[in-house]
């Protein structure tokens, strides 16, 4: 195994070489490479099945990959020796199903991991947590369960409680594809306001305007690789690839 | 629209036990009572009618017993209670088990929630209250363990397998997601259980464990086989005291009256939970 790299912010912060994933006799992920920087942000684009999810998934080992090289921060994920908790406290993730605790307030919610995992004082991260209510625009909404918000509501929620335990990248699996049409926009607002401020992200997305306006990368996968990558200018004018070209005609 | 198992379209019917079950086999309904009590009525009626002269009334001879009956009653109650909360602490322990990560453990597990959950509740108790000591020795003190406290560790016994069925279904429920979510947010996996997956499951659990409840109620009776002084023995011991075989009918069923008025509610609160847990 590598031993932990000194990184410093001039190495990717993901650097991703030759990741296998199958699931059973489906090759999944057929060495995919990747590197994201600090505070860029990528877009991964690509017909469904193409393994985007799993993709993405693998960064902070939700999903064990059969072979190749994850790094995050220099800290490798293909390793069984993995300290999985610190690696998660620095990778942020927000779902396309929202996945919020029903059984607890919009507080609750971002107050939960903070609180119980990094062991914060509960004042303080109360005052964080209403701090990141009203950045993702819902003051007022603290004390709602998950099950009295609109689905752009949850998703925002979600995102406030990726962003409570001040990871140092986050990651985004269609957050948008679940949500009613009119409720797209707002999410995707706040995602590109978190751009902006240069938190590093890593974004699953079908929207391809989206990617195009927030993006410094995108990456179009199909079949468990990368079929080619570039700067949304370059990628969306003269892409080189016929699938490329034929997914995008679909699409756009 | 398929409303609580009623169907009057032909094509339905096939439907409907499906319907019906979406609520749990509820084993008490109001039907079971008015038929109950009418039945102790007319046993009451023709049990005077058949009595000699000279003899005390069937209701007056009730009434003269109802302090004692009471008092049996008042042991089964918490002999259930008792049962059901040694039962559900053990049984969450054991549920636990079963979806535990590591291999011995939730074999163990699986082989403890079998054995007692399909073992006979009769031979359970004999077990208990046959092996067990009538005493034991907590470092210097004696405690002592009579027949009812035996027998309520027999009933625990199979309502620690029930629960740590209903909680490895519970949990099973949960989408995958929020194990994900909980993941994501570096939860260990008992803080996962803990604050993430336990609390959701209680709710789900409430309506069948209320159901678990009333069954154990009912089976406290068996207890009386075992020699335990609770109502049903005490309803035998009151019979052969009072030697009238006109009396049997009439006072069996008023000790069924009796737990029926206790588990009716049950029954009824178990519906309004799983009514209001059923909607999200």
């Amino acid at each position: 195994m590598v031993s932990p790299v000194a990184w410093n912010p001039d190495l990717p912060l993901i650097r991703m070489r030759e990741v296998v994933k199958k699931f059973g006799a489906a090759t999944v992920l057929d060495g995919i490479s990747l590197d994201v920087m600090k505070g860029q942000v990528i877009c991964i684009i690509g017909p469904s099945g193409a393994g985007k999810s799993t993709l993405i998934r693998c960064i902070n080992a939700l999903v064990p990959i059969d072979s190749g090289s994850i790094l995050v921060e220099g800290q490798e994920v293909n390793d069984p020796m993995l300290d999985k908790l610190a690696l998660r406290r620095k990778v942020g993730m927000v779902f396309q199903q929202y996945n919020l605790f029903p059984h607890r307030t919009a507080l609750a919610n971002i107050m939960m991991a903070p609180v119980h995992v990094l062991k914060r004082k509960r004042a303080d991260v109360a005052a964080q947590a209403r701090a990141l209510m009203r950045k993702v625009g819902l003051d007022g909404k603290e004390d709602f369960y998950p099950g009295e918000l609109s689905g752009g509501q949850q998703q925002r929620v979600a995102i406030a409680r990726s962003l409570a335990m001040q990871p140092d990248v986050m990651l985004f699996d269609e957050v948008t594809a679940a949500l009613d049409p009119e409720t797209v926009k707002e999410v995707l607002v706040t995602i590109r306001e978190l751009a902006e401020e240069g938190m590093t992200c890593v974004i699953v997305t079908h929207e391809m305007g989206f990617a195009r306006e927030v993006a410094d990368e995108i990456y179009f996968t199909d079949r468990g690789v990368v079929v080619e990558h570039g700067p949304p200018a370059d990628f969306f004018t003269n892409c080189r690839d016929e699938r490329t070209r034929r997914f995008l005609s679909q699409i756009l | 629209m398929i409303g609580a198992g009623r169907t009057d379209l032909a094509v339905l019917k096939a439907f409907a036990p499906i319907a019906a079950s979406r609520t749990s086999a509820v084993p008490f309904t109001a039907r079971h009572g008015v038929m109950l009590i009418g039945a102790l009525v007319l046993a009451v009626y023709i049990g005077d009618a058949q009595a000699g002269p000279g003899t005390p009334s069937i209701p007056a001879t009730i009434l003269k017993w109802t302090p004692l009956l009471a008092q049996g009653f008042a042991l089964n109650i918490a002999m259930s209670v008792l049962a059901m909360a040694i039962g559900t602490g053990l049984g969450t322990a054991l549920g636990l088990g079963l979806i535990s990560l590591t291999r011995p453990v939730r074999a163990s597990s699986w082989l403890i929630t079998q054995f007692f959950r399909n073992a006979p509740w009769l031979v359970l108790l004999f077990y208990c209250v046959l092996l067990m000591p009538f005493e034991v020795r907590i470092g210097g003190v004696i405690v002592p363990l009579p027949g009812w406290a035996k027998a309520t560790a027999g009933l625990a016994l199979p309502v620690m397998a029930n629960v740590a069925e209903l909680v490895r279904g519970a949990v099973q429920s949960i989408p995958s997601g929020q194990w994900e979510a909980a993941e994501a947010s570096a939860f260990t996996r008992l803080q996962t259980l803990r604050l993430v997956i336990l609390p959701q499951c209680v709710k789900r659990m409430m309506p069948p464990w209320m159901n678990l409840y009333a069954i154990v109620v009912v089976a406290t009776p068996l207890t009386s086989i075992v020699g335990v002084s609770e109502a049903m023995t005490l309803t035998g011991d009151i019979l052969s005291s009072e030697g009238r075989t006109e009396l049997l009918v009439p006072m069996y069923l008023y000790l069924l009256t009796w737990f029926f008025l206790y588990c009716y509610p049950i029954a009824r609160a178990t519906i309004a939970v799983e009514r209001r847990f059923a909607v999200r």
